[in-house]
């Protein structure tokens, strides 16, 4: 009979039209912003910069070391280095950026940037409600924009910075049992503290370390 | 835009179109897109028309243009990775791969067991929801506001959700590595996976029932848009489209890359070449998608995910060149890649499936009305990102 498929094909559609009223799972529309979905954990939108304790400006983990600027494919990360150096988190002395910006009207959000840094200093935030009334200096993030803090990245990635701090952990366990070994050698020459293992700032400078990690 | 109609413009009669049956023997220039609706995206089509019927048609397209290949010249072999997402954003995933197995050819990178399961999972979830969102596009250029389009982006939503859980992304993945892949599966992931495809069959059937004995669907598909075999070969065409002529070409069974040679499954082929084939085609092999798909989630061993002697940064591989090609949804998708030793590639070039069909459009169209225009550059499923790059 002609029409037959057509009206097989509108009785499917009545089926999941009633059906809506019976089960919950064939309406797929959620209300947002009134209704929001659970945040995925792996979800990733812009990166921000890590810091340890409580001060934004001493715990940065960022020692400027240009990798990330090189590698970002749409390089919209604009970083300065400092001539100075500055005790970090833990208390060795370490360049710090002196402007770190990220242009996030160019950035991209593939986590290059993350997956380059030796220092785990970068990492992916989650925030998706970025509206900016000023697209100029709106967009244009700058250190202070970009800094939160080691709980916020357990926060919203804990699976992951888990396995980050356990690792950050092995890594100063290891530099300090290196350093107590070589303080124990040779006790009468005192060696100064930023000098006495290679992977800091003297790794930071070259374009491609292959020191801090395997 | 400007103005919402299209410029039209009478020709001038010329000693080539005077006997033409039409009785009045003028034709009528019309320019289609580039912002029309049912162009997929910035395409525009100058389609000279003999009252309904198409006479010319001329394709006109770079209205997207993006200099992927000249700025992947002057990035580093992983930075390209994020701009072939931006391809065929419909399936980052399977450009994704295409790219990595170029690079991996050109440095002689061996892939571990897992993460050549984990490429296989990915791709052939790509290919589904890339052949369900196309029914639905199709079935929209036809007329069914709608409707089909949606219950195929419900699926399309929930494979979504698990690339996200995934990789991070729903759309602009960005996950396949040199040698690997970025993240091992999470927790749970196989789990869901196995449990989404198994509410696939019902969703096929469901489809199936929508449209596959329309009355409307086969008047306005069979006979429509005819590639034949002979033809379709010489100009190039490859993916479902070739197939739908009849001939038996799928990468993934003559070059088993991967580990496609692991897996059963068949390559279903078209009789008539029209666009009513080309539709069943992609419904078929959603069915042979779901086959390997289940047989792979099945199989996946344990292991590493990434091999651990590719390096992140500084990598250079040396010189020669690589071509790695792989069966994306819409066809052959292939990377060709120079490398001359340093961090980036010499010369980077993509064979771009989408664009390789859509060259057939003017033949398929000669004859044809209108309207039938929509259905059949529908039918080849272009997506702008990659015929312009």
């Amino acid at each position: 009979m002609f029409g037959e498929g057509i009206l097989k094909g509108l009785a499917e559609t009545a089926r999941n039209f009633l059906g809506s009223y019976v089960s919950k799972k064939r309406l797929t529309t959620v209300q947002y912003p009134e209704q929001r979905l659970p945040q995925i954990e792996a979800y990733r939108n812009f990166p921000f910069l890590v810091y340890d304790g409580d001060d934004w400006q001493q715990g940065l983990r960022c020692v400027s070391c240009f990798i990330c600027e090189k590698e970002c494919p749409p390089k919209c990360i604009i970083i300065e280095k400092s001539t100075d150096k500055k005790p970090d988190a833990v208390g060795k002395l370490q360049f710090y950026p002196k402007v770190f910006n990220i242009d996030v009207s160019v950035c991209m959000s593939c986590q290059i940037c993350v997956e380059v840094c030796p220092f785990d200093a970068i990492k992916m935030d989650t925030d998706f409600e970025l509206s900016s009334t000023d697209r100029f200096s709106g967009l244009l993030w700058d250190k202070k924009h970009l800094a939160k803090s080691n709980e916020h990245y357990h926060k919203i990635h804990p699976t992951e910075a888990a396995a980050v701090d356990a690792q950050l952990a092995a890594e100063r366990a290891k530099i300090a049992a290196k350093t107590k070994a070589t303080a124990e050698a040779k006790p009468a020459t005192p060696t100064p503290p930023a000098n006495a293992n290679g992977a800091g700032p003297n790794a930071a400078n070259q374009p491609v370390p292959t020191a801090t990690e395997k | 835009m400007s103005t919402a109609t299209e410029p039209v413009r009478i020709l001038p009669q010329s000693p080539a179109n005077s006997g033409s049956d039409s009785g009045e023997g003028q034709l009528l220039e019309v320019s289609m897109g580039p912002q029309h609706p049912s162009t997929h995206g910035v395409f525009r089509m100058d389609v000279v028309l003999d009252g309904e019927r198409v006479v010319r048609l001329k394709p006109v397209f770079g209205y997207l243009h993006r200099n992927h290949e000249k700025i992947a010249e002057h990035e580093t072999y992983l930075g390209s990775m994020p701009y072939t997402d931006r391809l065929d954003y419909i399936c980052s995933l399977t450009n994704n791969w295409a790219y990595a197995l170029a690079v991996e050819k050109l440095a002689g990178i061996q892939v571990p067991e897992r993460a050549e399961y984990i490429r296989i999972i990915t791709a052939e979830m790509t290919r589904f929801l890339n052949h369900a969102a196309l029914i639905g596009f199709l079935t929209q250029d036809m007329g069914a506001s709608g409707t089909p389009l949606m219950y195929a982006f419900r699926e399309r939503e929930t494979i979504l959700d698990l690339f996200e859980s995934l990789t991070g992304a729903r759309m602009m993945c960005n996950y396949m590595r040199f040698g690997g892949c970025r993240v091992d599966l999470p927790a749970g992931w196989l789990d869901q996976a196995k449990k989404f495809a198994a509410t696939l069959p019902r969703f096929l059937e469901e489809f199936e029932r929508l449209l596959a004995t329309n009355e409307i669907l086969m008047a306005r598909t069979q006979g429509v848009g005819v590639l034949s075999k002979e033809f379709a070969v010489n100009a190039g065409v490859t993916g479902p489209v070739l197939r739908a002529s009849g001939v038996n070409y799928d990468v993934r069974k003559v070059d088993k890359y991967g580990i496609y040679d692991r897996f059963a499954f068949k390559v279903p082929l078209g009789e008539h070449g029209d666009t009513y084939d080309r539709y069943m085609i992609r419904l078929l092999e959603m069915h042979e998608s779901l086959k390997i798909l289940n047989q792979a989630l099945q199989d996946i061993p344990e292991g590493p995910i990434v091999d651990p002697k590719t390096k992140i940064r500084g990598f250079r591989p040396k010189p020669g060149e690589a071509y790695g090609r792989i069966e994306a949804p819409k066809g052959e998708l292939g990377f060709y890649l120079i490398s001359d030793g340093t961090a980036n590639p010499y010369r980077y070039r993509v064979r771009s499936s989408c664009m390789m069909n859509l060259t057939v459009l003017e033949d398929l169209c000669i004859g044809h009305n209108v309207a039938d225009v929509v259905v059949i550059l529908g039918s080849i499923d272009i997506v702008m990102g990659e015929v312009d790059r």
